[in-house]
């Protein structure tokens, strides 16, 4: 018994459990790899499904830690990411801005219920960068996108209990002897 | 009674309010969106950002590289024999066709040199390798690496064993993107190889066939008929195939016709492609009469990338 380090378990944290302040460099590794999520040279069925896994991961922080993570960190990521996907410059920008500003308004209220209902209303807020997004390009005089164009948001929100575990894991106390 | 502090604790600066720094990016993001559309100053920006983003990038390609890599090596020998032998046949077709065209060449060339035609053939090709599709929903883009010699040019076209792929849009400091003949503002002068019609081929997005507007309902043209390009505008060599028409809507009661065409090249598809050299650039264009420069109004309408 001794032997076992003392990990945290992999389930969501109860109510009760306080969890430690996350790590400035942990909160910088799991937006990185986010956006290297969303650089993955996808197509097809993969690239339909695909989530947007940076508005996923800059949601959750902003949920979670709004002092460290706010309207400018999503704005610089989304600047990167109409690089990386050489879109128009300022598109992903204004959508995470608006999309971390809706997070930081919301969050006391999202916070209040079970993962699976928290889901719902990331599923909304997703659906809100989404739509930023296309509202910007059809004005831009892009032809309207096929229906497909819905799916990514519903299945963020699907993962959003599995970010919500990942993301918290590092945070939880170890499991006291107590509970064993 | 105690006075109270003049200055809240440390703890409770947090800057701005957020609907504040909401107003300041915001606004911020839509000057950027409006210079991009219209003006394009940002491409210094872009570039810089490029860099910063490009290990990423790199990093991204390499799961992909490496289930490639796992697959090719429990491809079963049978299948790499069949390929070996079909290639094989393929090289000596195209070697039988090519020393055909080696005389062929020169006889275009004396006959040109006779009738004192400017040549459009293309000055030599880069091969480069699909990174990734663009993953906008709204455009048809493709990024390449900048191949061997890294020669890649703004406006270069692209093509592939079959067909015209696109054009090169942008070049970043390690690769560059090009639009696809399908993307929405893309258009490629072409002629119906057949009757020789020249037309323009106008990508039309996502999920749909290119179209080729302004014809007239009872131009020659027939389901089948394979589109080259012209090679007018300077930017596409003459005689590329391009596509194949699909569709054909002859409705008198329209000005004109409803013509779609089948892309030939892999345009969602393939590794490799080729980005041509620079062409001949064709000599400058006549000026126009002032009368009706001054009439007309200069930089009103839509423009159209190139």
């Amino acid at each position: 018994m001794m032997l076992l380090p003392r990990v945290p378990p992999l389930y969501p944290a109860r109510p009760e459990e306080i969890l430690r302040p996350a790590r400035r460099w942990f909160i910088v590794l799991t937006l990185a790899l986010a956006l290297f999520g969303n650089l993955l040279p996808l197509t097809g069925l993969a690239l339909a499904l695909r989530p947007d896994f940076l508005a996923l991961v800059l949601l959750y922080w902003c949920i979670k830690e709004p002092r460290y993570v706010g309207v400018g960190v999503a704005w610089f990521f989304g600047l990167l990411m109409d690089v990386g996907d050489a879109t128009l410059f300022g598109q992903h920008a204004l959508a995470y801005a608006v999309l971390a500003y809706a997070a930081e308004y919301f969050r006391r209220r999202v916070l209040r219920f079970p993962l699976w209902q928290q889901a719902a209303q990331v599923a909304l807020l997703l659906a809100l960068c989404a739509a930023l997004v296309l509202l910007v390009r059809v004005v831009g005089g892009a032809p309207p996108p096929r229906w497909t164009y819905a799916v990514p948001p519903l299945v963020g929100a699907l993962l959003w209990p599995v970010v919500s575990v990942v993301l918290q894991w590092p945070q939880r106390p170890a499991r006291s002897t107590s509970e064993l | 009674m105690r006075h109270l502090p003049a200055e809240p604790p440390d703890f409770f600066h947090r800057g701005p309010t957020p609907l504040t720094r909401l107003a300041f990016f915001g606004l911020v993001s839509v000057v950027l969106l409006f210079a991009d559309t219209r003006y394009r100053y940002l491409e210094p920006l872009r570039q810089v950002a490029a860099v910063v983003l490009y290990p990423l990038q790199q990093a991204a390609q390499i799961p992909g590289a490496a289930l490639a890599q796992v697959g090719a090596h429990f491809a079963a020998q049978r299948a790499l024999v069949d390929e070996n032998a079909q290639l094989k046949r393929k090289l000596v077709e195209q070697g039988a066709a090519a020393q055909g065209f080696a005389s062929e060449r020169q006889e275009n060339e004396r006959l040109r040199a006779l009738l004192d035609l400017k040549g459009g053939a293309a000055a030599g090709a880069t091969m480069v390798e699909v990174l990734y599709s663009g993953r906008d929903p709204f455009t048809q883009k493709l990024f390449v690496g900048k191949g061997e010699e890294g020669v890649v040019k703004p406006g270069a076209a692209v093509i592939d064993a079959e067909g015209v792929v696109g054009q090169v849009t942008r070049v970043y400091p390690h690769m560059a993107e090009v639009t696809l003949i399908t993307d929405k503002d893309h258009a490629v002068p072409v002629k119906v190889e057949r009757s020789g019609v020249r037309s323009v081929l106008f990508g039309a997005g996502t999920g749909n066939l290119p179209q080729l507007r302004f014809m007239a309902p009872n131009a020659d043209i027939e389901i089948g008929d394979t589109l080259v390009t012209s090679g007018i505008d300077g930017t596409y060599p003459p005689g590329l195939a391009v596509a194949r028409v699909a569709s054909l809507e002859r409705d008198t009661g329209q000005v004109f016709a409803r013509i779609t065409a089948r892309p030939l090249a892999g345009v969602d598809r393939g590794r490799y492609l080729m980005v041509l050299g620079e062409t001949a650039s064709p000599p400058p264009r006549p000026e126009e009469p002032a009368e009706t420069d001054a009439a007309r109004k200069p930089g009103r309408g839509k423009a159209r990338r190139p």
